[in-house]
């Protein structure tokens, strides 16, 4: 913090220095910031790295001390030991489908719900959005016991559609549009092109979606996050010998059906890695995603 | 952007007046009986459209909403004052509110009500606090400044259970867990960590931190970059320091922000699950030998699939619920009381 200080201290000194730095956001970071970033970045990687030492090792191996902290030769047998026995391969699928088909159905009918909030007329509009924003933070917990009794009587157990279909759609997500379009799409737009005689479905294809575009691709990228890594409702619904889902197939694992160490790290890398490898792509485009999204919600 | 969208465009400044273009048109084919027809055809589906098609565009999301979010969350409720055993959760018995008199009179309720709790306030406040730290930090003008903030970001993409699994082997026993054996490098013994009470709920809670204190910085950063400027200048000019510029400009315009993430992570904390059930050896709902660290998730979920009483866990959950109503109300009296002093 010292160097913070002094870096306060010639603020005042210098007029002219204080015009060039100006506020906040153009000062440069001291090398204590930087340490600080330093030692947090390698907090936030180490545990990831580690899994990938882990799973290269053997079980033997991370009994002894001290734990390993390069990688050893088995990583690709551990991989396929989790792939096969710890039906890793069938829950990656799985959870591809089951995330995939909720990002898709939460982003299109959040659309269409948040444009009708935000722009247009209708009967009972303020009530039914306090109804969707009141339910917007009520925990999974709340609704298991009834969901666990529908799934049993449709027969759903062990179905991927006892997954998708309680988590098609999102308050949030319904919320989350409306205050993005409430901004991004101008009235006079929307009138301009009923005058021009646009039916509702030409409106929303040519108008509504270009607006709402940026706005749709954050919504898309934190559902399909949430979607990968849900947990308390998939364990309840699927079984791991059936079709799990990835969380499923680790929660197996914790449990511990394969007693191996290192094949457990390897499955939890497997788990992880579509959303590591995201995240290296689209780092940038999920970080402005998060603040962005901070802001309008 | 097609044809519709750069037709509006032009098209804008003339709605005021009722758009003068298309009536211009309309007086032209009046006189054309066919065209008539047609145009009445067409502002009748008008008519029609506009007045059903909000309707239409909501009903997608209400449908699954009412199936699979309100309906669930009511007949909680309705579940909490039947027995309902596991094996044949159809059959329902209405007992009133013996599930919840039950509850109250189990010690095991009040541990884990306790255990959310600790764990609950141990996990968020270092969080926020290192997150309003580290926002700070990421606010200056950095070399890389994207390379930190994705980095932090990354636990948030690692599911629970990885991250959980993962922590259950670096908080391992014996010394040759990672943890103990950086602690038995600077003289400390080997601790047990998964069964001491305070040991366990410290590692439960350094999962959840690890997970959510980048996506909180980040959060926090966003809103500090929407601070004007000039209220930075002012202070400086008024020869405030950095830290004093912090205290007094940033913490303050950051309220409203600070209030949305300790709300969020109550939330969080309330229904805290994956992580002490992956702790626990063999993934046992119990949290620990002890109950240590077993959280009202946990003990609704071993109430409801391990002792097969689904009515039982209802209450809880409707228990939790009033927990999170309390929560809410306590929010709102204080964002009150701070819109009404600042």
């Amino acid at each position: 913090m010292a160097s913070l200080k002094t870096r306060g201290a010639s603020l005042k000194t210098s007029g002219a220095r204080l015009k060039k730095r100006g506020a906040g956001r153009q000062l440069h970071g001291g090398k204590l910031a930087y340490a600080v970033l330093i030692l947090f970045t390698i907090g936030s990687l180490f545990p990831l790295v580690w899994t990938a030492i882990a799973a290269s090792r053997n079980n033997t191996r991370l009994a002894e001390t001290p734990p390993p902290f390069w990688f050893g030769g088995n990583l690709f047998k551990n991989l396929e030991i989790a792939w096969t026995d710890a039906n890793m391969g069938t829950a990656l699928l799985n959870t591809l489908v089951v995330a995939g088909t909720i990002t898709v159905g939460t982003v299109l009918f959040s659309t269409l719900a948040g444009f009708a909030f935000a722009k247009l007329r209708f009967r009972f509009r303020g009530l039914l959005l306090l109804l969707v924003i009141g339910t917007m933070m009520v925990p999974p917990q709340l609704s298991v016991v009834p969901l666990f009794m529908m799934v049993a009587e449709f027969g759903w157990t062990d179905q991927l559609q006892s997954v998708i279909l309680p988590t098609l759609v999102s308050a949030f997500g319904v919320f989350f549009m409306r205050q993005y379009l409430i901004e991004a799409l101008p009235t006079e737009v929307i009138e301009a092109a009923r005058v021009d005689g646009a039916s509702s479905l030409r409106l929303i294809w040519h108008v509504v979606f270009p607006a709402a575009r940026p706005a749709m691709a954050v919504l898309g990228m934190l559902t399909f996050v949430m979607a990968w890594n849900d947990f308390f409702w998939p364990i309840i619904a699927l079984t791991q010998g059936g079709e799990p889902t990835v969380q499923v197939a680790l929660a197996g694992l914790g449990r511990g059906q394969i007693p191996d160490q290192s094949v457990i790290m390897a499955g939890a890398l497997l788990g992880t890695l579509p959303l590591l490898i995201a995240f290296v792509l689209f780092g940038k485009q999920i970080v402005g995603g998060i603040m962005q999204g901070a802001v309008k919600g | 952007m097609t044809d519709i969208p750069s037709d509006t465009r032009t098209a804008a400044p003339s709605t005021g007046k009722e758009g003068a273009a298309p009536r211009a048109r309309s007086v032209a084919l009046l006189a054309d009986p066919a065209a008539e027809r047609r145009r009445a055809r067409r502002s009748r589906r008008y008519r029609w459209d506009m007045k059903w098609s909000p309707y239409a565009l909501i009903a997608p999301f209400f449908l699954f909403f009412i199936a699979f979010g309100l309906f669930p969350l009511l007949y909680t409720g309705w579940a909490s004052l039947h027995r309902v055993e596991l094996g044949t959760p159809t059959d329902m018995e209405w007992v009133g509110l013996r599930n919840f008199s039950r509850l109250l009179e189990d010690d095991f309720f009040w541990n884990a009500l306790r255990n959310t709790f600790t764990i609950g306030l141990i996990s968020t406040v270092p969080q926020l606090l290192m997150a309003l730290g580290l926002a700070h930090l990421l606010h200056y003008r950095l070399r890389g400044s994207m390379f930190f903030r994705v980095a932090i970001l990354t636990p948030y993409a690692t599911s629970v259970a990885a991250a959980t699994l993962v922590f259950v082997l670096m908080f391992s026993r014996t010394d040759h867990g990672m943890i103990n054996w950086a602690l038995g490098l600077v003289g400390v013994d080997a601790v047990d960590w998964q069964n001491g009470d305070w040991t366990a709920q410290f590692a439960v809670s350094s999962i959840v931190i690890w997970r959510w204190t980048g996506y909180n910085a980040l959060i926090y950063l966003a809103a500090m970059q929407a601070i004007p400027n000039d209220l930075y200048e002012s202070a400086a000019l008024d020869g405030a320091s950095r830290w004093q510029q912090f205290l007094h400009v940033t913490i303050p315009s950051l309220r409203p922000t600070i209030l949305f993430t300790c709300v969020v992570s109550t939330i969080g904390a309330t229904q805290l699950f994956g992580e002490p059930l992956l702790f626990s050896q063999g993934a046992s709902p119990t949290g620990g030998s002890d109950h240590q660290f077993q959280t009202l998730g946990l003990y609704l979920y071993e109430q409801g699939w391990f002792n097969q009483h689904l009515g039982r866990s209802s209450a809880i959950a409707w228990t939790m619920f009033l927990i999170l109503v309390l929560i809410g109300l306590l929010n709102w009296a204080i964002s009150r009381w701070i819109r009404r002093s600042a």
